[in-house]
């Protein structure tokens, strides 16, 4: 790995003019510049994508870790009365830091979605709703099952853990596909980058046959070609990156296109992580242009 | 310097284009390489700087057995080695001087512009310093290549048919400037069918002239 940094270093700073020998070609160079360019921008999405639903994982983990329901049902006339009894069972439960009923208010604006804006709560069997919020490491929710149903039989726990779960599953296999996205535009970039590079090589034969009748060595060969190859590369992803990053800057707020678009820009230091963005295609371009390069010197006599 | 053993050289499809050829050009000898064509010469010449590896025999590159050497090796060897060819070939997108200065450029080294122009005054090409390749005529191409071949002051000067495609008055201006560098001690072969360039050289320096004939090497002089 750090014999490849100073390549890449040593490259970067190395004899520049030994770049002249390689006449410009206009085809491969807009090639290259294009693609790595187009490549860091999707990459820049991929990257936003993969880091937001980590976030957004994260987030659903905690808040629905942090917070549990507990469900009242009971004939007409007892329903305060185990809530009450519920509410005494929370208050010596370790683990609760708070509980509250949820209000009428609250529990018509819940089922809003489903009923419309004029639900008659009052004429309706709807179940009591108590919010439990967590401390710590929260509550041994087993125990307290087993102590509702001595102290209120028509209380049902719901820890969320049957919500959590696949959402925060869901998360991580986005998170996954994110990186995946990644590392298949580095390939595609690596295989255009090769194309390119195989293409001026092979329009250059004749420029090889010349340095190698001088004296020139392969590594010199092909230095001049990867420097010529890695630079594009880098420029093209440079442009790319920034223009990625401005759409991301430019993505609506949270008022007009919701939590989710919002939540896929980067936070933090996350801002840093696109500007590794030409770098990697610095580097892929290297390697790539490198084993072109080799591979087509070994073949031409 | 360069030695062959016994080499034999055939390509893929056809029999041997050369056999049992045994030479060796010692230092500061003066040699020409005659013969019909298509009878081996260039592969001869390419032998020579190590552009071929023979497919039997022995070729020694300045002590050293090509087969046994590595394309690093090969490169060494050729800032060794001038070649010109007739069908000179050159980096078209930079200047003559520019191409002239090439194997400097590659091993690393550099040079005073003025012994540059002392070069080129010495091909005739001063005022072709700028141009680009495809500008000059056949003469000043061979020119610019045989200066190109000496700038690496190389031990060796190997020249293919470099006469083949200018008249007889550049002919003999070319090779007045191989003998000059044969007199400075340098080791200059020339593969070339122009008897009369041979007889004109004959009558300056002492050359041995080698024939091929028959996929060997015979050496010759009796009928020159």
């Amino acid at each position: 790995m750090i014999g490849r940094v100073q390549s890449l270093l040593t490259l970067m700073t190395g004899d520049a003019q030994a770049d002249r020998v390689v006449p410009p070609t206009g085809f491969t160079a807009r090639l290259t510049v294009f693609a790595s360019g187009a490549m860091a921008f999707l990459a820049v999405f991929a990257l936003a994508l993969s880091l937001a639903t980590g976030r957004l994982a994260e987030q659903w983990g905690d808040a629905l870790a942090q917070s549990s329901t507990i469900r009242v049902s009971a004939p007409e006339g007892q329903v305060d009365q185990q809530v009450i009894a519920v509410l005494d069972v929370l208050t010596t439960t370790p683990g609760v830091a708070d509980a509250r009923v949820l209000s009428d208010e609250e529990q018509r604006a819940l089922l809003e979605p489903w009923f419309g804006p004029d639900l008659p709560l009052d004429t309706l069997p709807v179940p009591r709703l108590i919010e439990v919020i967590e401390e710590g490491d929260g509550y041994d929710a087993e125990g307290l099952r087993q102590r509702l149903a001595g102290e209120a039989p028509g209380a049902v726990l719901d820890d969320h853990a049957r919500w959590r779960e696949p959402l925060v599953r869901a998360a991580n296999r986005l998170r996954g596909l994110g990186a995946i996205s990644i590392a298949l535009i580095a390939a595609t970039t690596a295989a255009i980058i090769t194309l390119a590079a195989n293409a001026a090589l092979a329009a250059n034969a004749q420029v090889i046959h010349v340095l190698r009748l001088v004296g020139a060595r392969d590594s010199y060969i092909a230095g001049a070609f990867v420097r010529r190859f890695t630079l594009r590369a880098m420029v093209g992803a440079t442009a790319g990156m920034v223009i990625g990053v401005l759409a991301i800057l430019l993505l609506p707020s949270a008022d007009i296109g919701g939590q989710f678009l919002t939540g896929l820009g980067f936070r933090g230091w996350h801002w840093a992580l696109p500007f590794a963005i030409p770098i990697l295609a610095a580097a892929v371009a290297f390697a790539a242009t490198r084993q072109a390069a080799n591979s087509t010197l070994r073949e031409l006599t | 310097m360069i030695e062959f053993e016994e080499v034999s050289y055939g390509y893929s499809r056809g029999g041997a284009l050369l056999s049992d050829v045994s030479l060796k050009l010692a230092p500061g000898s003066f040699h020409f390489l005659t013969g019909p064509s298509g009878a081996g010469k260039t592969t001869l010449i390419k032998l020579c700087y190590g552009a071929l590896v023979p497919t039997q025999g022995r070729a020694e590159l300045f002590g050293t057995d090509v087969r046994h050497m590595t394309r690093d090796d090969v490169a060494e060897t050729r800032r060794r080695i001038g070649v010109v060819h007739q069908d000179v070939q050159f980096l078209d997108h930079m200047t003559v001087v520019e191409n002239v200065a090439l194997p400097l450029m590659v091993s690393g080294r550099t040079t005073e512009m003025q012994d540059l122009s002392d070069l080129m005054s010495w091909v005739g090409l001063t005022g072709q310093m700028e141009a680009l390749p495809p500008e000059l005529s056949g003469g000043e191409r061979q020119r610019a290549a045989l200066a190109r071949a000496v700038i690496m002051s190389p031990e060796v000067i190997l020249a293919d048919e470099p006469t083949g495609n200018v008249d007889w008055e550049m002919s003999i201006r070319l090779l007045t400037l191989l003998i000059e560098l044969n007199r400075m001690g340098k080791t200059v072969m020339i593969a070339t069918h122009d008897m009369n360039l041979i007889r004109q050289a004959k009558a300056q320096v002492q050359a041995r002239v080698l024939r091929i004939s028959n996929h060997r090497v015979q050496l010759a002089g009796a009928d020159l």
